[in-house]
């Protein structure tokens, strides 16, 4: 089409556009490391802090580093001015930003809204609502290095300064919407171990903290947890977020920090209790048939993969703990929502 | 031609002293000249810094004291008046957590309990392993800086980081030099027990004891039970 190289379209202009491809790790997103990994060596960051990549980046030239979405905005706001861009969004975020809604919504996919919209009206004007009307629990947003906004804060505007505020933040736009049967605890230890495997390794905060956040977590899930734990965690999460050369190590405590602000009775429900509130930690629940709603159908015993429900027909049927491993068939077939988790 | 060369100092408060330092020298070096001491682990003078254990950290002002940040002072290049504080309440806390992390990690490398002595950890609330490498990577710069080989890198991601030669194998292009092998601060026999107060085991001080060997074995050049399989001794 002769879109691009020398002398485009006769107009004098030369331009051309090179696809590198990486190898897809989360911390190459970071400047320098990508910046690293582009120029062949190890995809790991570096401290950077009076030199920015604009002034000097890949191979030490002046570099512009953006994501797509923020190019698409660019011929938007040339063909339309400035002042009518800023017109849409907040003081400090204008425009528009594309998110991904997902989980516990009845209508999942990207959605793109002006800034400055709350949570409340994307989650339910936008998405529906939960799909079969339960209550929301959490809006986790920003992805792995993001944080989880309780719903009691639904009505906050969605910008950049507003979302960091609250614990979490914008990041890439992903947007979960999760319910009661989600265990906060649970969400932590799944976004610590994403990290964990994505960290460089280059600094000492980063590599080890999130190696021992992770050995924390799942002792507080299997139900071997202490207050004193929790505690470090704490304490570990705000020297990480201090200490750790590049953002990926810097954010990572997010998940752990915020389900610690607003959800600190779980993490006490687990440690003290050793029970999980939501249903979820396979240590610490109980399936059990209800025997007065059971009808004796079956169904369940037909359906354990374990072999570990017993009864007659029509007559109530009880689950042989040793057996059971939890895996919730039982309480999928069930007609009569006979089985409960205790 | 003008053969002046024209070297530019920037003003520098440090823990209060003030101080004009050469531009684009580190926070470390300047302080180290000044005699204030900044405790490090994966520096050392002689070798580029690496920024990898953030135990030199400090807190940093760019904007005349209004705000400060944390930053590692062995890897921040002096461009331009800077207010730094070495030794707040809060760059304690880092340092004794990331102590207690490199302790937890490696109880048995010298230069970790060294450091952890020296902040005062004397209880450690992590499982403890018995990793004989911190990763420092004083190694591999030793090896690519000064002497200008090429057989030692970092190799790995996150948790599997590790030193380590390219597919594991002796490169040929070794020196055999044995530079690695006398930097590692990893080397030194390990702690032998709690002693009689006052007494010494004797080993950490005594280096003519020392297996000319590696602990990790990561280097493989010199001990017959190394796990890096040779390829071709140089002759």
């Amino acid at each position: 089409m002769g879109l691009l190289g020398e002398n485009i379209l006769g107009t004098g202009f030369s331009f051309d556009i090179d696809i590198a491809r990486g190898g897809g790790a989360f911390v190459c997103e970071e400047s320098t490391a990508l910046v690293a990994s582009l120029e062949g060596k190890m995809g790991e960051p570096r401290d950077k802090q009076h030199l920015h990549t604009v002034e000097s980046g890949l191979w030490e030239k002046p570099t512009n580093l953006n994501n797509v979405e923020t190019w698409a905005n660019v011929p938007i706001i040339i063909n339309n001015g400035a002042e009518w861009y800023s017109k849409i969004g907040t003081e400090g975020s204008k425009g528009t930003k594309i998110f991904s809604l997902v989980g516990k919504v009845k209508n999942t996919g990207l959605v793109e809204v002006p800034m400055g919209i709350s949570l409340r009206e994307i989650v339910y004007d936008i998405g529906g609502g939960t799909p079969d009307g339960t209550k929301i629990k959490a809006i986790q947003t920003g992805g792995p290095s993001g944080g989880c906004i309780p719903s009691s804060m639904l009505d906050i505007p969605v910008d950049f300064d507003e979302l960091t505020k609250v614990g979490s933040m914008m990041g890439s736009g992903g947007m979960i919407v999760m319910d009661e049967k989600t265990c906060m605890v649970d969400v932590a230890r799944y976004f610590v171990k994403f990290l964990k495997d994505e960290s460089c390794g280059k600094c000492l905060p980063c590599r080890e903290g999130l190696r021992r956040m992770d050995e924390i977590l799942t002792d507080i899930i299997e139900g071997n947890g202490s207050e004193e734990q929790i505690e470090l965690l704490h304490e570990l999460a705000l020297v990480m977020k201090d200490a750790s050369l590049c953002g990926l190590g810097k954010t990572a405590p997010n998940s752990v920090l915020s389900t610690l602000q607003y959800f600190r009775d779980e993490y006490e429900a687990h440690v003290v209790d050793k029970k999980c509130p939501a249903g979820v930690c396979t240590d610490l629940i109980t399936y059990s048939i209800n025997a007065d709603a059971c009808t004796g159908c079956g169904a369940c015993k037909r359906n354990c993969p374990y072999e570990a429900i017993e009864g007659e027909r029509r007559k109530p049927h009880v689950i042989i703990l040793d057996l059971c491993q939890k895996c919730g068939s039982c309480m999928d077939v069930c007609k009569f929502n006979a089985v409960v988790i205790s | 031609m003008n053969s002046r060369t024209e070297v530019k100092t920037i003003p520098v408060e440090i823990d209060g002293f003030q101080m004009k330092v050469d531009k684009g020298s580190t926070i470390l070096e300047s302080a180290h000249n000044c005699g204030i001491h900044i405790p490090t682990m994966c520096y050392l003078e002689g070798l580029s810094p690496y920024g990898g254990c953030r135990i030199c950290s400090v807190e940093v002002s760019t904007d005349g004291g209004k705000t400060f940040r944390v930053s590692a002072s062995c890897t921040y290049e002096i461009h331009r008046p800077l207010i730094v504080k070495t030794d707040t309440p809060k760059i304690r806390r880092i340092r004794k957590m990331l102590a207690e992390l490199l302790v937890a990690s490696a109880p048995n490398v010298k230069l970790a309990q060294d450091i952890a002595a020296r902040f005062g950890i004397n209880k450690v609330r992590f499982k403890m392993d018995d990793n004989r490498c911190i990763l420092c990577g004083l190694c591999v710069r030793m090896c690519h800086e000064q002497m200008g080989g090429k057989a030692l890198a970092f190799a790995g991601r996150g948790p599997e980081k590790r030193v380590s030669a390219p597919f594991a194998i002796r490169s040929e292009i070794c020196l055999n030099c044995g530079g690695c092998d006398s930097i590692c601060p990893g080397k030194i026999i390990p702690c032998q027990g709690i002693k009689m107060p006052g007494e010494l085991c004797g080993k950490c001080i005594r280096s003519d004891d020392m297996p000319f060997c590696c602990p990790t074995g990561t280097f493989g050049c010199f001990c017959e039970n190394n796990p890096l399989e040779i390829v071709s001794q140089p002759s």
